[in-house]
């Protein structure tokens, strides 16, 4: 069954990263008391009109241009037709058939470690639905519905692959892919658990290259890359295994189910909707100057792959590290950030991709500030203090957001560097133990580690490690 | 004369005097209201406690010398379609039955930062559609001139209660027609601004990419002093026009001795009544007579306007009015799933005439015909408007034409027959696709019902249709036996 040949297409929804709605000025922050942020606008009630955010159209710019499309000149909005109570006007403003960028491509490996460029048909704008909580499992079973409208007419871009993509991994990939592109450009917060990134599949699968494309087959309902994957896996036996059968696949929309591990019917191509799109005549075209396009692009901040490569030839990372602080845009910034302060690049990665990592909580932003981490590798690297120390210091940073220089002083982790109180020490704990000096100049090499062992009891773990051996050395060689 | 019977700009000296305060003026209108008002039906909602009210502030700021405008104080009433804060807007349909907006629109917004003293809602035909008033929920609205005449449509409740003195003037809506032929019905000034003239932002929409608010008035000059204040970009509504506003009144009266005014004869043919037909040829002769210069012209593709405004303005209807859908506001049917319920309240709250046009308009976007009929619409729209720019290219400052191809007709008399009365739009649509400004004024009184004429113009020559406009209208026609 694993002969057959898989084909992917795969369609996002990502919410943009605006102030205000796509269309009003409205709110858009997640996790609101329901219906606190509506107004007359972006409830459609009679009358009212839309006008639309800047930020938006900047930002669809943006993950375009991170996306090596073309961006258009001119575009324009266009109404979906629907009813569904989440939806206000009984319409979404979406753009159909000239959408604001188009005929871009990313870059993933594919499963032999080649480079596969997956191209991008289109990027266009549109606007949130609202949200339900049914009193039940869906609307169709339940006595009552409750709408809340604060997603609604949240900017959103919707990204459309080209059927470039061949299987599972390659579908995982281009996801993570994306997801770290549109964090880096800013234009998303790209929380799939959140439902600020959401991703569709298309796919079908065939015997032989040569023959047409199969049945395609659209899946919703996939909250992570896991559930990406694992619904493509599914859904590639449960094809094949229809084909082998003799079974005829209908083009047909199916719902992931994550915890039974299985994709289920949802509507059939003849159930779809005419949605009956037509020009939004409330709202003039978009006109994007090619002057403004250049302004934008001078925004645009690195993207992963140039990251990765900077971090490996001008910083000396390896590719291992580079791919792995690039990976997570939180450590990679404050890796730069540290770095441009005069941490040392190897040092950073390793403290970044070590304990930081370990004491990272995703959902909430750094309790310190990347100077304040410069500071800490700096007293690790000048020996104030000593590397478990300053992994203890780095835990309250996390946990109180407290300066490096003011969690040694409280805590006492500052190193003891002074020669005559060190001296003074090492000749107390000689006076103390004439065997192992005794064993020690009788040849015996490891009792001197005896001995700095107990120097560093004596100072509580603060005395300099190496300016002891130093003088311990010194002072038995007399 | 009575107070009720003048003319803003009459009004407006005896406020200016102190022989008359905006209370003892108000009154008049409300005591005149509920004298007529049971006979002619204009009004959907009458709001005296707030009219009075708003009165007496003007008043205080008169007496204080803070006038506000030259409306400051003056009585006048809103069709149903713009949205009010705090009066029910029903849009004249049962859907909107109890529905009370949270916000002002913004052509209303400016009247009342201008002191406007609000008497009420006008009647109209529900959500716009239709050419008689006939078709409100709430029921017909009568001619003042004769009760067993429709006052035209959709803004029939306007027109008819400035005919009937019953406000000293009214805003209206036009999508094809609605604020110009009910002004030739009634016998009042009528004018539809440019499209984007007048901010669209609530204004319950019918067709959007034709909806324009427009004045209906005792005189041009009227009208001009509202349309200033009315007038104005809006950042609310995109399509709203940056164009600075014009000084409508001081175009009032002005000469048109040099004027080129041309007569399309597309719109003087077959199937227009005959007295309308010499109305205007007398208004030539009297625009010459001024020093004008008259000629025929041709828009050779307005036979196609008629067809094009009703796929057009259907097309965007099915998408505007399917918000109404019992979820959120207005009437709610109870049904068993929520599907059922969308259909049980949409078939319980639209009217006859507003559920054809959603079918027709769904039909035509539909997946299949959307080419046959949507795009081909607006190919045909482009050649309408190239026809008007042309003739204004050629130096026409504006265009005279009958507003209908009739007088007012009975009540009932084409309310069956849904073809026959879209064929009343066939003068005043054309406008409407082309985008145009287009006033109608009254010149005469035939067979005892009023008659009007139409003057088109150029985008944002709304100054040239008033110094044309000033130049016909006849004196105020006065209905009697009311």
């Amino acid at each position: 069954m694993s002969d057959y040949i898989t084909t992917i297409g795969l369609e996002f929804h990502a919410e943009m990263k605006t102030k205000t709605k796509i269309f009003c000025s409205c709110p858009t922050d997640f996790a609101a008391a329901p219906n606190t942020h509506v107004c007359p606008v972006c409830l459609g009630l009679p009358g009212v009109l839309p006008v639309l955010n800047k930020h938006a159209v900047e930002l669809a710019v943006k993950a375009g241009l991170a996306l090596n499309c073309q961006i258009s000149e001119y575009s324009k909005f266009d109404r979906k037709n629907y009813f569904y109570p989440d939806l206000p006007k009984g319409y979404q403003v979406t753009q159909f058939p000239l959408p604001i960028c188009k005929n871009g491509w990313l870059e993933i490996e594919d499963a032999a470690g080649q480079a596969k460029k997956v191209r991008i048909n289109r990027i266009h704008m549109e606007e949130d639905a609202g949200k339900l909580v049914h009193s039940g499992d869906n609307i169709g079973n339940s006595d009552y519905s409750l709408p809340d409208y604060n997603r609604a007419a949240v900017p959103l871009i919707e990204i459309v692959t080209e059927p470039d993509i061949s299987s599972a991994d390659e579908a995982k990939a281009f996801g993570e892919k994306l997801k770290l592109t549109l964090e880096y450009a800013g234009v998303s917060d790209v929380r799939m658990e959140q439902g600020s990134l959401r991703c569709d599949v298309n796919i079908s699968i065939r015997a032989r290259e040569s023959d047409p494309l199969g049945v395609k087959v659209e899946i919703k309902n996939l909250n992570s890359f896991r559930a990406v994957h694992r619904a493509i896996c599914y859904e590639e036996m449960r094809q094949a295994e229809a084909l082998e059968y003799g079974e005829k696949l209908i083009q047909e929309t199916r719902l992931w189910n994550d915890a039974l591990g299985e994709t289920r019917p949802m509507r059939s191509k003849e159930d779809s909707h005419d949605y009956r799109y037509f020009p939004e005549p409330d709202l003039p075209p978009v006109i994007v100057s090619p002057e403004w396009v250049r302004e934008i692009a001078a925004t645009m901040p690195e993207m992963p792959d140039q990251r990765v490569n900077r971090l490996r030839s001008e910083l000396g990372l390896s590719d291992y590290d580079s791919a792995q602080l690039v990976a997570v845009p939180a450590l990679a910034l404050l890796f730069d950030e540290a770095v441009g302060l005069g941490a040392e690049p190897k040092m950073c990665a390793n403290w970044l991709l070590g304990d930081v990592a370990r004491l990272l909580n995703p959902d909430q932003p750094l309790p310190f500030t990347a100077a304040d981490f410069a500071a800490l590798l700096d007293e690790v690297k000048s020996g104030a203090i000593n590397n478990n120390s300053g992994k203890e210091v780095l835990a309250e940073m996390f946990a109180t957001g407290g300066k490096p220089a003011d969690i040694i002083a409280a805590r006492g982790f500052a190193q003891i560097s002074d020669s005559s109180f060190l001296e003074e020490a090492v000749a107390k704990i000689i006076a103390a133990n004439p065997q192992p000096v005794a064993d020690f100049k009788g040849g015996k090499q490891a009792a001197i580690g005896f001995l700095i062992g107990q120097v560093m009891k004596e100072t509580k773990g603060q005395a300099n490690p190496n300016m002891v051996r130093e003088f311990m050395l010194k002072a038995l060689s007399e | 004369m009575t107070y009720t019977q003048m003319s803003m700009a009459e009004i407006r000296v005896l406020l200016d005097d102190k022989q008359l305060s905006s209370r003892e003026l108000t009154e008049a209108y409300l005591r005149r209201i509920e004298k007529i008002e049971p006979r002619l039906h204009a009004y959907i909602k009458v709001t005296p406690e707030q009219a009075l009210a708003d009165a007496d502030a003007a008043d205080s700021r008169r007496a204080a010398g803070q006038c506000l405008s030259a409306i400051d104080g003056v009585p006048m009433a809103l069709k149903d379609i713009f949205c009010s804060e705090g009066v029910v807007t029903t849009c004249a349909s049962k859907i909107l039955y109890n529905y009370q907006p949270p916000y002002d629109a913004t052509c209303w917004a400016k009247l009342k930062a201008g002191g406007a003293v609000l008497l009420g809602k006008c009647n109209m035909d529900e959500f716009a559609m239709g050419s008689s008033t006939e078709n409100s929920a709430y029921g017909v609205t009568h001619n003042p001139f004769d009760p067993d005449y429709v006052p035209g449509g959709s803004s029939g409740g306007s027109a008819a209660a400035v005919a009937a003195d019953l406000a000293a003037y009214t805003l209206g809506t036009d999508t094809g027609g609605s604020v110009r032929q009910p002004a030739h019905f009634c016998g009042v000034v009528g004018i539809k601004p440019t499209y984007g003239r007048i901010s669209r932002y609530g204004i319950i929409p019918y067709a959007s990419s034709l909806d324009q608010a427009g004045v209906l008035a005792k005189s041009c000059y009227d009208a001009a002093t509202v349309l200033e204040i009315a007038s104005g970009q809006d950042r609310m509504d995109s399509t709203s026009a940056p164009q600075p506003v014009g000084a409508y009144r001081e175009a009032c009266g002005r000469s048109v001795a040099g004027m080129r005014i041309g007569v399309p004869r597309e719109f003087c043919g077959e199937g227009v009544q005959s007295a309308i037909l010499d109305e205007l040829w007398a208004a030539v002769d009297k625009l010459r007579a001024q020093g004008a210069a008259v000629e025929e012209v041709s828009l050779p593709h307005t036979p196609y306007a008629l067809p094009v405004y009703y796929v057009l303005a259907c097309a965007e209807a099915s998408s505007n009015l399917a918000r109404y859908d019992g979820v959120r506001y207005g009437l709610r049917e109870a049904a068993d799933n929520v599907y059922d319920m969308f259909a049980a309240s949409r078939s319980a709250g639209f009217g006859a005439e507003v559920k054809r046009r959603i079918m027709l308009g769904t039909y035509a976007l539909s997946s299949g015909y959307y080419d046959a009929y949507y795009n081909k619409t607006l190919q045909v729209r482009t050649l309408i408007k190239q026809d008007y720019d042309r003739v204004f290219a050629d130096g026409f400052d504006a265009l005279l034409t009958p507003p209908a191809p009739s007088q007012a007709f009975r009540l009932g008399e084409k309310v069956d027959d849904p073809l026959t009365m879209y064929l009343q739009d066939v003068c005043t649509v054309p406008v409407n696709l082309a985008g145009l400004p287009a006033i109608v004024v009254p010149v005469a009184l035939h067979q005892g019902l009023p008659l009007g004429l139409q003057l088109i113009g150029a985008p944002f020559a709304e100054e040239k249709l008033f110094t044309a406009g000033s130049a016909i209208e006849s004196a105020r026609l006065v209905p009697s036996g009311l």
